[in-house]
């Protein structure tokens, strides 16, 4: 089976982002494909590198770039979602002028299309949210 | 043909789980997940509608949830199944569809 | 796009109202986007859903992008079908009256216009929820 995953949740704030993995991990495990995971509304607060939570805590955004690495996953950051909470790849920056960026290592900034697509082209799409 | 529902959200705190269970189709299953597995516990205001929608369509709850939160099996609502996110997968892939009901 | 493309039915679930979250907003942006991809669209609106599709709609005050009229553009993007739950505007006390005027041109009649909203009850929903391939829920 294909899924597609959309993560409509930042980290830590709501569990959205935490079951969303567990459950990727689980399909992968069982031999399954993730076609993308897409990340809306302030789902993608998941994509910046710049996180640093307790040391003696999961540390959800690493959880997920080692999980594309190893997975070879398609995380996608929505970039109209992205532009309104500060989420930006070096192209964004230099685009708009910003001293930096920040996303993270295995997700790529993209559009909203990118969700209907992974929609069309999955067997399932999963929500997770609030 | 089915649904798989998911609800997350605790049925005191948001209005999801009585609106998942006004739209069932016989044959759907629903994943009580996050703070909507507080729904299952026995003695709380919706073990009825649980045990109600029972029938027509099959309820779990998602294990690692339930003991996140101190929920043991003796205290579900009598025919809820536990499953771990495995079994969410499963389900998942046994439906036609999955809706989230956030 | 794949080559073997495919068209599938894609329903959005809207069940909050506007402005208190960003939900209805960044979903409408799905829909337009959406749109260009040929997919069999409906809109559903559940609970608090329904308050999206009031008419009179001003954020000006409140500083905030008034964003009603997109709804009322929906038919320019070939988006039809907004399925609006009779339950959760009964609740509410609203009436069909309260919401606004949302229509499309029909090119297999003149371009005649005809509503885009239409109530169903829960029911209905239920069957309607039964009967798409993707759920997008916000």
């Amino acid at each position: 089976m294909r899924f597609a995953i959309q993560i409509n949740e930042g980290p830590y704030t709501h569990q959205a982002a935490d079951t969303a993995y567990q459950f990727a991990k689980a399909a992968l495990a069982k031999g399954h494909e993730i076609y993308r995971v897409f990340f809306y509304h302030d789902g993608v607060n998941n994509g910046t590198r710049y996180t640093v939570p307790p040391q003696d805590d999961r540390n959800l955004q690493k959880l997920w770039s080692d999980l594309a690495e190893a997975h070879k996953l398609d995380l996608v950051v929505c970039i109209a979602a992205a532009q309104r909470r500060g989420i930006l790849d070096a192209n964004e920056a230099k685009r708009q002028g910003k001293d930096g960026d920040n996303i993270a290592p295995g997700f790529r900034i993209s559009g909203l299309g990118q969700l209907i697509e992974a929609g069309i082209q999955a067997d399932r799409l999963v929500v997770f949210g609030d | 043909m089915s649904t798989l529902h998911t609800v997350n959200k605790s049925p005191y705190e948001r209005n999801s789980l009585t609106s998942c269970l006004d739209h069932l189709t016989a044959g759907d299953r629903i994943l009580l997940i996050e703070d909507g597995v507080l729904a299952a516990r026995k003695g709380g205001a919706f073990a009825q509608a649980l045990q109600d929608a029972k029938g027509a369509c099959a309820i779990y709850a998602l294990g690692p949830d339930l003991s996140a939160r101190g929920i043991g099996q003796s205290d579900l609502v009598e025919g809820i199944e536990t499953v771990d996110y495995g079994g969410f997968v499963d389900l998942a892939a046994d439906a036609t569809r999955v809706c989230a009901w956030l | 796009m794949s080559d073997e493309q495919k068209r599938k039915t894609f329903l959005y679930l809207n069940r909050r109202a506007p402005f208190g979250t960003i939900y209805a907003l960044e979903s409408l942006e799905v829909v337009l986007i959406g749109a260009a991809f040929e997919q069999d669209v409906s809109l559903a609106f559940i609970d608090d859903g329904v308050f999206q599709l009031m008419n009179n709609q001003d954020a000006t005050a409140a500083g905030m992008k008034t964003f009603s009229k997109i709804y009322r553009a929906l038919g320019d993007y070939e988006v039809r079908k907004l399925y609006v739950e009779k339950e959760s505007m009964d609740l509410r006390g609203l009436t069909l009256d309260d919401l606004m005027p949302i229509t499309y041109e029909d090119e297999n009649e003149d371009y005649a216009e005809k509503p885009s909203i239409i109530v169903i009850n829960k029911s209905e929903m239920a069957g309607l929820i039964a009967s798409q391939d993707v759920i997008l829920s916000f």
